[in-house]
Formats: C-alpha cells, sequence, structure tokens
C-alpha cells in the first residue's frame, strides 16, 4: 500500500524529531538543546515541504486530504472533530508555554567577550592588539628553556587554576560544580584555540572585574590575578595552556 | 526630407559619445587631479600637520549633540541611512546586469534580451530618485544630529566629497540618457553608443560606491590621521584605509544578487498579476533570469563576507571578537539563518522551474537527496558557538559544552558547510540545465561518470580541509584553509559547466520550454529571496557599523551622545525590521509607478471634439 503524501511528510518530520533526540540524548549521551532543536526543525519542516510541493502533482496530492477534510460533506464528523481539537491543542500549547515556572531565565551568554583595545594592566598601560608572550619565541630559539618555562607555568597553574579549570584543563575542577557559569573547558577546539595569547593574558590578568562594561552583564568569578601572581608567571601559565591541550594561539604569521 | 536626417542622427550620435566621453574624462582627470592632489599633499602631510591646519578629533560632550523636537537622532540617522544603502545598492547593481544583458542582446540578437534590459531600467528609474532623495535627507540628518562628527569627517574627505557631488551629475546624466534614448539609440553604431552610455554609468557608479565606502571604512578603520585624530593631509591614506577594499569588493558583488532579487521580485509581482499566457510567459522567463542573476552573485558571496569578516579580525582582535564572539555573534545566527532561507528558495525556485520542462522528470527524483544534503548543511550552518541551554540541560550536560554540537559553532564547520551549500546549489542548476536536453555524444556515460567523479573529489577535499585544518592546526592555517575550500567549490562548479558543454553540444531538446508553467508558489520564493536579502543586509549593516560601539571613529572619536550605547538585540531587530517593512513598502511604489505609465484612460466627452 502506498503510503499518503500528507502521512508520508509527518512520518519524515517525527522521524527526524525523534532521531535527534534518540541520537544525541540516548547515543551519544549529549542531550539536545530544547531551543535549538526547535530552530533544527523548523528548517526541516521547510526542507521536507519544499520536497513535497515543487510540483504540482506532488502539492496536490499532499493537501488533497486537507482540501477533503474542509470541503467534503461526507467527512462533516471528522471536520467538526479536528475543528475542536486543533485550536485546543494550540491553546493548550500556548499555556503550557506562558505557564510560569521557577526555571531561571535562559541567557544569551557568549564565551569570548571582547577585550578593550587597551588595558591597565601591572599599573601599565597595554596594547593588547599588539601585546605579545615574551616567552613564546622561545619555543624555536631554545627549546629546552622553553620546556622548562611550560613547566612553571604548569606549576602556578596547579598550584592557583586546577580547583576551578580542572587538571585536565577541561573546565571540570572540583569547585567547577558550584559555579555557574562553569569555568572554561580549554580543550575545546571554541575557546583558547580561537583566541590570541594576549586575550588570555588580559582575561588572566584583570579576571571578572575587568571585563568591559560595553559588553555587560557579564558574569564571571575569575578573580584578578595580576593581584596574586607575577607578569612572569602569568605568560608561563599561558605557555602551559597551550602545551598541554595542544592547541596553537591565534596569530596572523605563518611558521 | 532624407537629406538632413544622416547628419542629425550622426550629430545626435557624436553629441552623446562625447558627452560620455567627457563624463570618463571628468572622472578620469578628477582623479587625476585628486591623486595628484594626494600624491602632494602625502609629501607635505607633516607640514600639513605641523602647520596645524587640521586640528585633532574633537572630544565631545552629552550637550554637543542638539535635541531636536524630541527626535531621537541615532534611529533617524539609522533608518535612513539604511534606507539610502538599500536603494543605492539596487541601482548600482541593476545597470551593471542590464548592461551584460544588453551585450547578450546584441550578440544573439535576440529582442527579448534588450526588452528585458529596457524592463529592469525602468524599474531602477524611480529607484534611482529615491536614492538621492535619501541621500539628501542623510546628510541633512547627520549636520543636524551629529554636527561635530560630519564637520570632522567633511574636513578629511572634503576633496572626495566635493568630487561626489559632482560625480552624481555624471551618473543623472549618463542615467537618464541610457535610459531615455534607449528605443532612439538602436542598431549599429548606435547601440554601441547606447552600450558605452551604460559602460560609463557604471563605471561613474561603481566610483560614487567605492568614494562612500572609504568614508565609513575610515570610521572603523582610521588612516591617514595621527593618535589624536589629526589629519597629516594625505587624502589618499585616508581613503585607502584598512578596510576599504574588503568592503568594496563585498558590497559590489552583494549589489548585484540583492539587484537580481529585486528585479526578480518584480517579475514575479508582474508574474501573479499577468492576465494573458503571454505576460505570464514574459515574467515567468523574466523572474528566472533575475534569480539566475541573483544566485550567480550570491555564490562568490560567502567568501567575499568571510574575507570581510578575517579582515576586521586581523585589524583589530577587539573589534573581531566583537562581532563574532561577543554581543554581535547572536545576530549571526540570525544572518546564518537568514542566508540559509537564500539558499533554499534559490533552490525550490529552480526545482519549481523544472516544470517548465517536460524531460524534467529524469532528474526530479534527485531533488531529495538534494534537500536533505541542503537542510543538513543549513543546520550546520546556523548552530551556534555558545548554546542557549536551560538549568536542566546545563546540569545534564556538566556545562555549557557540548562535545558534539561545541565544535559545529566554529568557522571551519561553517566554512565547510556553505561550500556543501553552494555545491549543491550548483547541482541544483545542472539538473535545471539538463532537464530539457537529450545528449548525443556516443561518451555521454564516461561524461556522467567524469561528473560524479568530479563533485565526489570536490566535496570530499571540502570536508577534509574543513576537518583536518579546522580541528587539528592552528588558526593560521584554520582560516587560511578556507581559500582552497573555495578555489576546491570554484574548481567543480566551473569543470563540471565546462563538461556539461561537451556532453550536451549538439543535444536535441525534449521539447519547447513552457514559460509560464510554474507553480504561483515559486513567485512567493522570489518575493522571500528579496525579504531576505534586504533583511539580512539591514542587519548586517547594523552589525558592521555596531562594532565600533562607543566611538565615532574607532579609537579617535568618541561617541559621548547618550545614544553612545550597544543596543540590545531585539532593539537592533526592531529598528532594522521596521526600517525593511519601510523599505519594502517604497519598494511596491516603485513597482506600481513603473507600470503606470503605460495605463491610459479614454476620457470620454473630456476634451473639445
Amino acid at each position: 500500500m502506498r503510503i499518503p503524501k500528507l502521512l508520508q511528510a509527518v512520518l519524515v518530520l517525527a522521524g527526524v524529531y525523534f532521531g535527534f533526540i534518540v541520537v544525541f540524548d540516548v547515543i551519544l549521551d549529549a542531550v539536545i538543546p530544547s531551543s535549538l532543536l526547535v530552530m533544527y526543525m523548523f528548517f526541516v519542516t521547510a526542507g521536507v515541504f519544499m520536497v513535497f510541493t515543487y510540483d504540482e502533482e506532488g502539492t496536490r496530492e499532499l493537501v488533497a486530504p486537507i482540501k477533503a477534510l474542509v470541503e467534503d460533506p461526507s467527512k462533516r464528523v471528522w471536520r467538526n472533530i479536528v475543528f475542536v481539537i486543533v485550536p485546543l491543542a494550540a491553546g493548550a500549547g500556548t499555556y503550557v508555554q506562558m505557564q510560569p515556572s521557577f526555571e531561571a531565565p535562559l541567557e544569551l551568554r557568549t564565551i569570548h567577550p571582547a577585550p578593550p583595545s587597551t588595558a591597565k594592566i601591572y599599573g601599565k598601560r597595554v596594547n593588547l592588539l599588539k601585546l605579545e608572550n615574551p616567552f613564546r619565541k622561545l619555543e624555536k630559539e631554545d627549546p629546552e628553556q622553553f620546556r622548562e618555562l611550560v613547566e612553571e607555568g604548569a606549576a602556578v597553574y596547579i598550584e592557583n587554576c586546577q580547583y576551578c579549570h580542572g587538571d585536565k584543563l577541561d573546565g571540570n575542577g572540583p569547585y567547577a560544580a558550584g559555579l555557574n557559569p562553569t569555568p572554561l573547558n580549554f580543550q575545546d577546539v571554541g575557546t583558547i584555540a580561537q583566541l590570541q595569547e594576549s586575550y588570555l593574558f588580559w582575561r588572566i590578568a584583570t579576571g571578572g572585574p575587568g571585563l568591559p562594561k560595553e559588553a555587560a552583564p557579564w558574569i564571571s568569578s575569575m578573580p584578578v590575578w595580576q593581584n596574586f601572581l607575577k607578569e612572569d608567571e602569568i605568560w608561563k601559565t599561558i605557555l602551559f595552556l597551550y602545551d598541554y591541550t595542544g592547541h596553537s594561539p591565534r596569530s596572523w604569521g605563518h611558521e | 526630407m532624407n537629406g538632413p536626417r544622416p547628419i542629425l542622427k550622426t550629430g545626435l550620435a557624436l553629441t552623446i559619445l562625447g558627452l560620455g566621453l567627457a563624463v570618463v574624462a571628468l572622472v578620469l582627470t578628477g582623479f587625476g587631479q585628486f591623486s595628484a592632489f594626494a600624491a602632494e599633499h602625502a609629501g607635505a602631510a607633516g607640514e600639513a600637520a605641523a602647520a596645524g591646519l587640521y586640528g585633532p578629533a574633537p572630544k565631545l560632550t552629552a550637550a554637543d549633540y542638539p535635541a531636536i523636537a524630541g527626535v531621537n537622532g541615532r534611529i533617524v540617522v539609522w533608518i535612513v541611512a539604511q534606507l539610502h544603502l538599500w536603494f543605492a545598492a539596487f541601482v548600482l547593481a541593476v545597470p551593471i546586469f542590464v548592461f551584460i544583458i544588453e551585450v547578450i542582446g546584441m550578440r544573439t540578437r535576440d529582442k527579448r534580451y534588450d526588452d528585458m534590459a529596457y524592463e529592469f531600467i525602468k524599474v531602477s528609474i524611480t529607484a534611482y530618485s529615491l536614492t538621492a532623495v535619501l541621500g539628501g535627507f542623510l546628510v541633512f540628518a547627520l549636520i543636524l544630529f551629529y554636527p561635530h562628527l560630519f564637520t570632522y569627517l567633511s574636513t578629511i574627505f572634503s576633496e572626495s566629497m566635493f568630487y561626489y557631488a559632482l560625480l552624481f551629475f555624471a551618473e543623472s546624466a549618463a542615467l537618464y540618457i541610457y535610459y531615455y534614448g534607449w528605443h532612439w539609440l538602436q542598431g549599429g553604431f548606435k547601440k554601441w553608443v547606447h552600450l558605452t552610455l551604460g559602460l560609463v554609468l557604471n563605471a561613474v557608479g561603481t566610483t560614487l560606491m567605492l568614494l562612500a565606502n572609504a568614508w565609513l571604512t575610515f570610521m572603523m578603520s582610521p588612516a591617514g590621521v595621527d593618535a589624536a585624530g589629526v589629519f597629516g593631509g594625505d587624502a589618499w591614506a585616508a581613503i585607502h584605509n584598512f578596510l576599504w577594499n574588503p568592503i568594496n569588493i563585498h558590497r559590489f558583488v552583494a549589489n548585484i544578487a540583492y539587484g537580481g532579487s529585486i528585479v526578480g521580485a518584480y517579475a514575479a509581482f508582474k508574474f501573479l498579476t499577468a492576465t494573458g499566457r503571454q505576460e505570464r510567459a514574459h515574467y515567468d522567463w523574466m523572474g528566472y533570469n533575475a534569480n539566475f542573476i541573483a544566485i550567480c552573485a550570491l555564490l562568490p558571496l560567502p567568501f567575499a563576507g568571510y574575507y570581510l569578516a578575517a579582515e576586521i579580525y586581523a585589524y583589530s582582535q577587539q573589534m573581531g571578537i566583537t562581532l563574532m564572539g561577543g554581543i554581535f555573534a547572536w545576530l549571526f545566527i540570525i544572518q546564518a539563518v537568514l542566508i540559509g532561507t537564500l539558499f533554499l528558495s534559490a533552490n525550490y525556485y529552480l526545482w519549481c522551474g523544472m516544470g517548465r520542462s517536460d524531460g524534467a522528470k529524469r532528474y526530479t527524483k534527485y531533488i531529495k537527496y538534494i534537500a536533505i544534503v541542503l537542510v543538513g548543511a543549513f543546520l550546520v550552518w546556523f548552530t551556534p558557538h555558545t548554546l542557549v541551554l536551560t538549568n536542566e540541560e546545563l546540569k545534564a550536560l556538566g556545562g555549557p559544552h557540548h562535545k558534539i554540537l561545541g565544535p559545529l559553532g566554529i568557522m571551519p564547520a561553517k566554512n565547510t558547510a556553505v561550500n556543501v551549500m553552494i555545491i549543491f546549489t550548483a547541482i541544483s542548476f545542472m539538473f535545471y540545465r539538463r532537464a530539457n536536453k537529450i545528449a548525443t555524444v556516443p561518451w555521454v556515460k564516461a561524461g556522467n561518470a567524469i561528473q560524479v567523479a568530479l563533485y565526489t573529489a570536490g566535496i570530499a577535499n571540502i570536508v577534509f580541509l574543513g576537518i583536518y585544518h579546522g580541528y587539528f592546526t592552528n588558526t593560521v592555517y584554520k582560516v587560511a584553509a578556507s581559500i582552497p575550500q573555495v578555489l576546491t567549490t570554484l574548481v567543480v562548479i566551473a569543470g563540471s559547466i565546462t563538461l556539461d558543454s561537451f556532453i550536451y553540444r549538439g543535444s536535441k531538446e525534449v521539447g519547447s520550454l513552457q514559460w509560464g508553467r510554474i507553480p504561483e508558489r515559486a513567485q512567493y520564493a522570489l518575493f522571500l529571496l528579496a525579504v531576505a536579502f534586504t533583511w539580512l543586509m539591514g542587519l548586517m549593516g547594523y552589525i558592521r557599523s555596531g562594532i565600533r560601539q562607543h566611538w565615532h571613529v574607532v579609537d579617535i572619536m568618541r561617541d559621548a551622545s547618550p545614544d553612545a550605547f550597544t543596543p540590545t538585540l531585539g532593539y537592533a531587530a526592531n529598528v532594522v525590521s521596521v526600517a525593511a517593512i519601510i523599505f519594502m513598502a517604497m519598494v511596491i511604489f516603485v513597482f506600481w509607478i513603473a507600470q503606470v505609465s503605460s495605463n491610459k484612460t479614454l476620457p470620454a466627452g473630456y476634451w473639445k471634439e
């Protein structure tokens, strides 16, 4: 038996919807955010209807049951049932959506707040557009000394940073669960791998209070590390962050 | 009777040619003088500064921004500038493709092309007046609401603003002679004169755009001034600032796509209101051509946009992050959705258009697979870098990082997705072109196998480059990998078109193409294309301007007005949407007025017999 087109469309959409849930939530154990699922389904629906309606024949077949339901006198009972159910379902959906809840409102937080072009760090005005890690050049010039600096950076990290950012640099330290938003995961390709070292220096040195007011509201419990660490220690820690994760800092020149 | 006519003809032709050459001369000598002036002043730049000819950028307070009749100056400037830009984009683009269509008409001697080109330029005439009116309104709004900024900019760009005004005369002269002389300058030498006028019109129009681009890019990446904003006297340095060329390229290509989409909407409007079969066929053909122009310009557009964004990032890490990682990142998600919508509607229009041919059935079975890939790539294209998570989802994931969707949020995934979307749009187009043809060459099977191999290898290369360079190398290679991806796409498309031209050499036609045999739904796809383009340009224009944040001229002249804040996303989207609705209303007026001239009323008994 050939499945009617309208039913085919509904089955495809239901299949894709539950497919997303099964693949993400069950198989991959990484839930698909409901906000994203809504967007995905909107465009999957658009795609399905594009395929079903690009020719007259397909369109006629697709809308035939709906047309019959609305126009065919023999379907009066069904029509009345549908005409009652559809508004009720829409009303129920709206009610559920609008119902007050204890859930905190969603936040459109972005991972990287934009840095100012200059910042006052260690009492000096620093141009963040031109600032470079003073130790980076040793990576080629003196690899042995570079390794030592990375080790020193690792020690600074373990003493100060791993409580929140984790000993695997994955943002999952012992205190991480108590923080919202949770500390940044440096292993993620979307974090330090996308940034210049000067950005990390600025974020570490000036912490949460150093975030620019233009980009408010930013919430960050990152301490102002220039009050606790020396300038060299921050640069060495940055070397360690890139070395351990295997990422390279953003730069404009080829090696 | 016949005596004076050739002389008159020749005289007029020579007048026109002379006028055209005068315009060219004006442009060339103007710029010759201008560059001579710039060169001369470049040498004397230090002297000019030392002599105190130019002061530093003013340090303003809220009191320096006049409050006029309780009107919000920022919103007025924002909306008027946006409306001006939409119309300007349209009237700059239309002559470009009208010129090309006229050339096609001249080469093929098919009058339909000439008639279509004329109809396109007719639509742009009213739009041209509106562009000028809105441009004037914008200047007044800037002088009234931002007098110090305007004074500062006009000090630096005095010469280019003066030439801009002069060029506007040249543009008007060229456009009006080009349009009103269309039916007069037909055939032989006259046609060549007309075509030359079209070329002059385009040269002047493009120069106007380049000049205006210099002013706005100066505000983003100032050059030719010192840290205090003191102008060194080198006007060329201020024009040729860091972001000038990236914006020039992006706008030039985008204008063509936009112009194509607007005249496509015009054709759709005419198709839906057409009464006769012939009229429907004509506007269907016109809509197809407009959509073709829009798609051709749309395909390279993501690359031009990516180049611009990469240059913004290279110019300033701060601007780059504000643009794509900070507050504006969410508007980029809307941008991604709208760009995806453009691709989907363009493809849908092609699929619907296959109904014009009886041979299309051979290819329609592949449409569902194209749709699956397009939608799949589209989903990757708009997956945000930072996900909006409920607290429960946050708990379930153990943090904001998503191991599967997170990597899809960064550029390598987006570049891969958009290249795949472009390639599959090219496949849709290839099927459309093949729909009405039957290949007669004996090696057709081998040819098709090569086509499949070409596309497969191309897509594999794009995906490999995206994954390997995007996730396993540093950012230099990550950004650079987009270039071989683009080249792969271009090679695949060019290779496929070339190969198809050989496969279908001497091919048979299934039947004559049934112009007008297209569902009305397809016309709404053309409307959607125009609306999505308009909204997209408004939003992206706001982002481009908004990344200056609280600066009039970045790092040099601070915006001290009460409106210096970066508005919330909803607020910005509302302003842009209101502007887009105003623009659409004006465009409907333009469409209506374009057909009014052909309406005739016979007032029985009104006039004396």
